[in-house]
């Protein structure tokens, strides 16, 4: 009765005819999962315990997908799949490299973190508001954001998981929240236009919106058109979104303002798809543009990581403080991106990843902190030790990991950083990077001592108790593992960056699998 | 706004207009129309009717919170996409089938079921808004 196809179309012309292997869906699996549990929770808006649920069983899941896609990618090299088969680059193509699929893994990671810290950090009245489908959206934007290989998709996700970052940073509609989304919104939607001008200029000279054609293009178009221009505006437009000096005004105004898990999560993902995607289009769409911009980025990250840091020392709330200390280490990301060269990238990658884990877990910290002291004030607070002993090594685990001393993950990047500044000569990148991890370090343990050591200021608190506090101190424990792990065996990490760096040095692996045999013909 | 004509003629409107905007929504894909202008069309019908009768008859008649709806739409949307890797083939593309019916060729795809989802995303979206939006005046 039915018939399955009708061929009035030559389909050989049009489509890709090769079957995906199974393990290629996992490309697509966080896109998918997101959607689909953010649906789901969507539909169960009043029902807040079920929501929750479906919601851990959705990142849980997407965590998986991210897991398989990375392994896939390790053993198999780039996975590439063009939604709706169309070729390459008339059809949305998902390219996973190494660089994609990592920064896609590391993102699952904080994300379960997030929601399960989600659990007791967000009441049933930020449950009916939507924290979890806004939650779920945006794990699915961050992912495909990193996945995407068309340059117009990145800017599609990008929106995606801005709105749903606006909806979860004024959950709660407090005053002080809509003044912090206020500054966020208007100065994000500032930076999403320039990238937006920016696509249009890219189509308007290469005809091509995905990011491999634009790569392959590149190199033959270098002194026809505006090119300059398009690598000057996408650095403004995620330079902003990355928050690096000096456009980096909306991060400290609004960072503080959400509940904590959020805080933790944007802290955690938002920046780092800016730094994605400075490291997608300078390395493997304009590398050269790239090399005449090295010594600005290589400025503006030396400013980024040393004013973050003082900014970091100059804060009285511990959140702000946090929110600092998020934009220095945008500026050591941004060190390797101006260095370009292998082992400069290989540290940006690997201190990518250890910046994602050890913000969220500093940020999930401190709202174990701040509801043990009743404050974030830095001025109030006081007499943790007393009440938490324990509380205190967590601390100082992740006080290390941050500020990049030995034994812990954040050493092993900066030693990268370090070293590949001294090997071309930038003395005073280097120089940099070790002052800014010094001032990250007196920053946090003022911090530390302030509401560790120093004698509590209200004496009637209650006594500490463990189960109100099992989810949260959870999910800060499992991402402390993590840095602990990387830190005392990090051989397979440098490794994996290791790859990375050289992937994105040599584009043409990342353009061979996304054309494959079609490559010469289009040349 | 609350007119004898406004009121009287108003639900007719609205069933008009429901209708009409399953139209569309069918005709779309190689017409003008889809699930987008479509799902414009069904929540405009429903704001003419909250603004004719009120708020809660709307929430009444539609059975199911405006945002559910757009989270079905949104699933529905996704499964369209997903039905995909039973075939062998990536993520999003089009499958059809021509069933005959009383002699009439059909012609369905998992294109309809994404317009669909759109259809319902967009109604359930713009109707909480319009919804929330009408309730606020009459404070």
């Amino acid at each position: 009765m039915a018939t399955t196809e009708k061929p009035d179309v030559i389909l050989e012309d049009a489509f890709v005819l090769a079957e995906p292997a199974l393990a290629d869906w996992f490309i697509a699996g966080p896109l998918i999962l997101g959607f689909m549990f953010g649906s789901l929770c969507l539909m169960q808006r009043k029902n807040t315990l079920l929501q929750a649920r479906i919601a851990i069983v959705g990142l849980v899941l997407m965590l998986l997908a991210d897991i398989g896609l990375f392994l896939n990618v390790l053993e198999n090299g780039t996975v590439v799949m063009t939604m709706g088969r169309w070729f390459p680059p008339f059809g949305i193509t998902f390219a996973a490299d190494m660089l994609g699929a990592t920064f896609a893994l590391i993102a699952g990671i904080v994300g379960l973190a997030g929601g399960i810290y989600g659990l007791s950090d967000i009441d049933d009245t930020g449950r009916r508001y939507g924290f979890y489908p806004f939650l779920l959206l945006m794990m699915a934007g961050v992912t495909s954001a990193f996945l995407t290989g068309d340059i117009f998709n990145l800017y599609v996700w990008f929106e995606v998981l801005l709105i749903a970052s606006f909806g979860l940073i004024i959950l709660g509609s407090e005053r002080e929240q809509l003044d912090g989304a206020t500054k966020y919104a208007v100065l994000n939607l500032v930076a999403t236009t320039l990238f937006l001008i920016g696509v249009a200029y890219l189509y308007g000279i290469f005809g091509t919106l995905n990011m491999a054609d634009i790569a392959r293009k590149a190199p033959a178009l270098q002194n026809t058109g505006p090119h300059f221009t398009i690598a000057i505006l996408f650095l403004f437009a995620f330079g902003m979104k990355a928050a690096a000096f000096p456009l980096n005004a909306w991060l400290p105004a609004s960072y503080h303002t959400p509940r904590i898990a959020v805080s933790a999560l944007f802290a955690g993902l938002l920046t780092k798809v800016g730094i994605y995607a400075l490291l997608r289009i300078f390395m493997t769409m304009f590398p050269e543009d790239r090399q005449e911009l090295a010594l600005l980025i290589a400025i503006v990250a030396a400013l980024t990581m040393l004013l973050g840091a003082l900014g970091a020392i100059a804060q009285t709330d511990i959140r702000r403080l946090m929110g600092y200390l998020v934009i220095s280490g945008i500026g050591l990301m941004l060190a390797g991106l101006a260095l370009g060269s292998q082992i400069g990238l290989s540290g940006t990658v690997f201190y990518s990843a250890h910046s994602m884990i050890i913000m969220t877990a500093l940020y999930l910290l401190t709202g174990v902190m701040g509801g043990l002291m009743g404050t974030f004030d830095l001025g109030r607070a006081g007499g943790l030790y007393a009440r938490a002993p324990w509380l205190a090594a967590l601390c100082l685990v992740l006080i290390f990991a941050a500020s990049g001393l030995p034994p812990f993950s954040g050493v092993w990047p900066k030693i990268l950083l370090v070293k590949g500044a001294i090997d071309v000569g930038i003395w005073w990148l280097a120089a940099a990077i070790l002052v800014s991890g010094l001032l990250t370090t007196i920053a946090l343990v003022r911090m530390f001592s302030f509401s560790f050591w120093r004698p509590a200021a209200e004496e009637d608190l209650e006594a500490f108790s463990f189960a109100d506090h099992r989810i949260a101190i959870s999910a800060t424990v499992g991402l402390a593992a993590l840095t602990v792990i990387a830190g005392i065996f990090p051989e397979p990490f440098i490794q994996v960056s290791d790859r990375v760096a050289a992937e994105l040095n040599s584009p043409t692996s990342y353009i061979e699998a996304v054309f494959g045999s079609s490559t010469e013909e289009a040349n | 706004m609350r007119t004898l004509i406004f009121r009287t003629v108003a639900p007719y409107l609205t069933s008009l207009m429901v209708l009409y905007s399953v139209f569309v929504l069918l005709r779309g894909h190689n017409e003008p129309g889809g699930g987008f202008i479509g799902g414009l069309i069904a929540a405009s019908a429903l704001a003419i009717y909250g603004i004719a009768c009120g708020v809660s008859p709307v929430r009444r008649a539609i059975r199911f919170h405006p945002m559910a709806i757009a989270g079905f739409g949104l699933f529905l949307a996704a499964f369209a996409g997903v039905i995909s890797i039973f075939v062998d083939v990536p993520f999003l593309t089009g499958l059809w089938i021509y069933p005959v019916l009383f002699g009439v060729e059909l012609k369905l795809s998992t294109t309809l079921i994404f317009d669909i989802g759109v259809y319902l995303v967009v109604l359930g979206s713009i109707t909480s808004t319009a919804l929330a939006l009408e309730e606020r005046e009459r404070d």
